[in-house]
């Protein structure tokens, strides 16, 4: 175990090597004490793809301890931002060079179409680094004046430390970029869990960041499942600060694990079931298009999904009808068939998941516009599916399905918009379409979401931050607040001239 | 004319051929001057004629102008992300350290300086400030501010439009990147005048430019004189912002001009006669090291240079011995030698101005402690030079030198050394040395200067600003204090309900 092996790509009739064993120390190593391997499903076509080897607790120990003698070595305050900019920029360099071979991978790997893998999440996770290399010999603190000739402070903002980061399969580079980025830029070490369903695509990056030049333990990358390496991460005493992406109900666990060990800093980004309120001044069709965006794009498996989208009563027979046809529109299929627009869902879990959600939708009378009737043969394909005539209180309105699975409503008056769309536990995202601009202002003040999109849906931009209000998430990633998650003040106050007379 | 330069270097420092194409560099080509006219690209070493270029006029001003105000209009300004210029600039610095021998090689040849201070330091130094602005270019943020909940109110950082610069012939490629690097990464767009003595390694990054793929009009260098040039950049209408690096006398120029055409924005980063100010508990040997490199690096043509050395009367034999020991031990001789320390000063004109100052200083009766002459017969080599004996009020201790020549001045009590080190109408750099941290601090923040160095001279880095305080100039370069020079602040109020 632990060699790499050859992955077929039948598609494009070529081969991709590809590591197995865990990346901890610049190198791939079997686990120290465990045969279990994680197995990697296409899910197209429902084969094993490749076997990987699945970190024990007593791996992470080890990928923490490497990462603890880098931080004391050869990273942390022991190189400058001029140092770690240039090895990112490096990395971003080296991915850019292998696009399209980490494209398919990650398209055999996850299921999304080659050039959404390529153009997409690839082309935004070179940025991501990218911008985050300018960021790192930008780190300031500030100087307080206290008393002139007395007294002078200032601060130092310091690398957290070691840092472990849990990352989902919905978008396993990306995810990977948005954690490793900022973690890097401030001088942390890094121990990254990729999903034990999509490790693929990491372990291939793992060999750049060798290449790029990284020092050994900086960044170390192993699969895992969640109980195993995500608990050991989130429990292990000399972890100091855990970022994880994934469901509210494993982010519960994360900072659970995180009070009862060593108090470690955490930062989630969780679930979400954003709604998005179509108003009657608004573009309908672009409403449209966003609003089939913020369903489909990436088969609904997205924390900012607009799974809800409520209609001003005035325009929603028209608005339907328009969304209807431009979801109908949508065709998902293999990644390697340049014609679709999505995959499947990733895994049989998910697949069953989602269908238990649609059937639940029927179940408890939601009107079926679209969708809901599942495909003969292989692959766990799910077509988009559109309910009407919702009730707050049903599962498919309240709960996040992670699939391509809308629930439609409608609203009377702004007040009664901007209500229906708040309730919700969640607060990742909302979006508001209407183009008199004095109500754009005041429905984005009002909702409640760390993201609000006007007359837009679901595109981010790596210099703007993104986060969870209420159980959405704690803490923002991207742009400059990513970089406070990362480090950690030390106010030094410097005594220039102040004796102390003792006894006082 | 549209020519190439080419040159052959065969030296022990650097073995290599050059060849690149010349010219006005305006709207991503190169061309002639409109007057056909050329300049004399001279070798300092012996006087000789390196090349001759093209000779920009106002009306290629003009023409610069428009081009760099259509490239703002449609493919630059905010018509370009962050992200956009941040790209182009990375494969700009990368570049730069692909040609990092060539640039050091041009500068030597051109400046004088040595090929090895030019490939460790200026280049180097160089590459990094052009990366440090790369990063900067996509986090140019406004704030939003509370009000009232029924207003927005917000402001933005937008670039300001077309800038000019004026570039010095000191540190001909670092003084480029310095100014570029903050103007490309917030948005403008350039018209840059590099010095007429030192044009080389700016033309050479004319076809960096173009590898890299900025759009034409993004950075337009027109080399030309200061009276004609530079002046027609300060005056220029369409200008709205200056921004100058030289002499005093010059900036004063600047800012007048200014102030008759548009009232454009003026930043200024000029002379200096930096005080350096050594304790008797100092690290003496760390302090003759720095004090060194404080006054005789780049042949003490720097604007921060520790050009007036103040030591406490404790140490002042056992320094002033060590000082003049190492002094003499400074080589001066060819750029390309593998041995040089110090090559020729820049120019003729520079050349007559050092000596004239230690004339002035052996007639107003100082005394020439070492150096004080010329070294070889031809081209603009001078001693590193040291003067003790002085009097506060002679030349060579009020007014800047701009070469090897540093004056060493005992003191004995430490508010009468600040008010010494305070008492000039300069105020760009200082340097403090002592083992007493609280000394140090104390009196590094009683000096009344834009960079005081504790423990050590002249070290700067692309992330830490640097300015003059008093006549050593207006605004602050480096670091990301830079980018004010370069945007301009619209406030936005936007009305949520307000009723009139």
């Amino acid at each position: 175990m632990a060699q790499p092996v050859s992955v077929r790509i039948p598609a494009l009739n070529k081969d991709i090597s590809l590591p197995t064993g865990l990346f901890i120390n610049n190198e791939f190593v079997p686990s120290v004490d465990s045969s279990e391997t994680l197995e990697c499903i296409n899910p197209s076509n429902e084969e094993v793809i490749a076997r990987v080897v699945a970190a024990s607790p007593k791996d992470i120990d080890r990928a923490v301890a490497a990462a603890r003698h880098a931080f004391n070595t050869t990273w942390g305050k022991n190189c400058n931002g001029f140092q770690r900019s240039r090895l990112m920029n490096k990395l971003a360099d080296l991915i850019e060079r292998d696009a399209q071979e980490l494209a398919e991978l990650e398209t055999l790997n996850n299921g999304k179409p080659v050039k959404v893998a390529r153009d997409f999440d690839i082309g935004d996770s070179i940025q991501c680094i990218r911008y985050y290399a300018g960021w790192a010999d930008k780190i300031t603190g500030q100087t307080i004046e206290i008393e002139g000739t007395v007294k002078t402070a200032f601060t130092r903002h310091e690398p957290i430390g070691v840092c472990g980061q849990i990352i989902p399969w919905n978008y396993p580079i990306n995810m990977m970029s948005w954690k490793i980025a900022p973690a890097l830029a401030t001088g942390c070490v890094i121990v990254l869990k990729p999903s034990e369903i999509t490790p693929l695509s990491a372990l291939k990056i793992a060999e750049l960041v060798v290449e790029a030049g990284f020092p050994p333990g900086v960044v170390n990358i192993v699969p895992s499942l969640g109980p195993v390496g995500g608990a050991a991460l989130a429990a292990h005493p000399d972890v100091d600060k855990v970022a994880f992406t994934g469901s509210t109900v494993t982010g519960r666990k994360i900072m659970e694990a995180a009070a009862k060990s060593n108090l470690k800093k955490v930062s989630l980004e969780l679930g979400g079931k954003s709604p998005q309120l179509i108003f009657e001044s608004a573009d309908l069709d672009q409403a449209a298009n966003w609003a089939a965006l913020g369903i489909c794009y990436n088969s609904g498996q997205d924390c900012t999904a607009g799974s809800r989208v409520y209609v001003q009563d005035s325009v929603y027979d028209k608005f339907m009808e328009i969304l209807v046809s431009k979801v109908k529109a949508t065709s998902f299929g293999d990644g390697f068939d340049d014609a679709v627009a999505g995959g499947p869902v990733v895994s049989k879990t998910q697949y069953d998941r989602v269908w238990s959600y649609i059937e639940s939708g029927k179940a408890e009378g939601a009107k079926l516009v679209l969708g809901g009737e599942k495909r003969p043969g292989k692959g766990f394909f799910v077509d988009p599916t559109i309910f009407a005539e919702i009730r707050p209180d049903m599962k498919i309105v309240k709960e996040e399905i992670f699939g391509p699975v809308l629930s439609v409503g409608r609203f009377k008056t702004e007040e009664e918009g901007i209500k229906i769309a708040n309730e919700t536990t969640y607060g990742l995202g909302a979006g508001l379409h209407s183009n008199d601009a004095s109500q754009c202002m005041r429905v984005s003040a009002l909702l409640e979401a760390g993201s609000v999109w006007v007359n837009q849906y679901n595109l981010l931009s790596n210099n703007v931050p993104f986060g969870g209000k209420k159980q959405s998430g704690i803490g923002r990633e991207l742009g400059s607040y990513a970089l406070e998650e990362y480090t950690s003040v030390k106010a030094v106050h410097w005594n220039i001239g102040e004796k102390l007379e003792w006894p006082l | 004319m549209s020519t190439h330069f080419t040159h052959e270097f065969d030296t022990p420092a650097y073995k290599g051929k050059v060849s690149f194409p010349t010219g006005l560099f305006i709207d991503g080509k190169f061309v002639d001057g409109s007057d056909k006219t050329t300049i004399d690209v001279i070798n300092p070493t012996n006087g000789k004629v390196i090349t001759k270029i093209a000779e920009a006029t106002a009306k290629d001003v003009d023409i610069a102008v428009e081009a760099a105000q259509r490239a703002f209009d449609t493919t630059w300004g905010l018509n370009a992300s962050g992200a956009t210029r941040s790209r182009l600039m990375t494969k700009l610095w990368e570049f730069m350290e692909r040609d990092q021998k060539i640039l050091a090689a041009l500068e030597a040849l051109d400046n004088g300086k040595t090929f090895q201070w030019a490939l460790d330091v200026d280049i180097a130094f160089s590459t990094d400030t052009i990366r440090y602005y790369s990063g900067w270019a996509d986090k140019i943020h406004g704030q939003v501010m509370e009000t009232d909940d029924k207003k927005l109110t917000y402001s933005r950082h937008e670039p300001i439009g077309v800038v000019g610069q004026i570039i010095p012939w000191n540190f001909p490629l670092l003084m480029w990147t310095w100014k570029i690097g903050p103007a490309l990464a917030t948005g403008n767009t350039v018209v840059l005048k590099p010095s007429e003595f030192t044009p080389l390694t700016a033309i050479y990054m004319c076809s960096l430019i173009q590898e890299a793929g900025f759009p034409p009009g993004v950075v337009n260098i027109v080399t030309g004189y200061g009276h004609t040039v530079g002046n027609a950049i300060s005056s220029h209408m369409k200008i709205e912002k200056v921004a100058f690096t030289g002499s005093t006398l010059v900036g004063r120029k600047i800012m007048e001009n200014a102030a008759k055409s548009n009232l454009k924005n003026v930043t200024l980063e000029l002379g200096g006669k930096s005080p350096n100010i050594i304790f008797n508990d100092a690290d003496l040997e760390q302090a003759v090291n720095w004090s060194l490199h404080g006054i005789f690096w780049n042949h003490g043509q720097a604007c921060c240079a520790g050009s007036r050395i103040f030591v406490q009367s404790g140490i002042y034999d056992k320094f002033l011995a060590k000082f003049t020991e190492k002094t003499k031990g400074l080589k001066v001789g060819d750029p390309f030698a593998t041995d040089s320390y110090q090559g020729p000063q820049v120019s003729q004109q520079q050349y007559d101005r050092i000596m004239s100052y230690i004339d002035s200083g052996k007639e107003e009766g100082a005394t020439v402690h070492v150096g004080g002459e010329r070294v070889g017969n031809e081209g603009y080599f001078i001693q590193p030079t040291i003067f003790t004996n002085t009097e506060p009020h002679m030349k060579i201790v009020q007014e800047e030198i701009f070469g090897p020549v540093g004056v060493v001045i005992k003191f004995e009590d430490e508010d009468d050394v600040v008010h010494q080190a305070n008492d000039t109408m300069y105020g760009l750099a200082s340097a403090v040395f002592s083992q007493d941290i609280n000394k140090a601090l104390t009196v590094a923040h009683r000096l009344r200067a834009g960079t005081a160095w504790v423990n050590c001279a002249n070290t700067l880095n692309a992330s830490v600003p640097f300015g003059g305080y008093k006549q050593s100039g207006i605004g602050r370069e480096l670091g990301e204090y830079a980018l004010h020079n370069y945007t301009s602040v619209k406030a936005v109020h936007v009305n949520l309900g307000i009723k009139m």
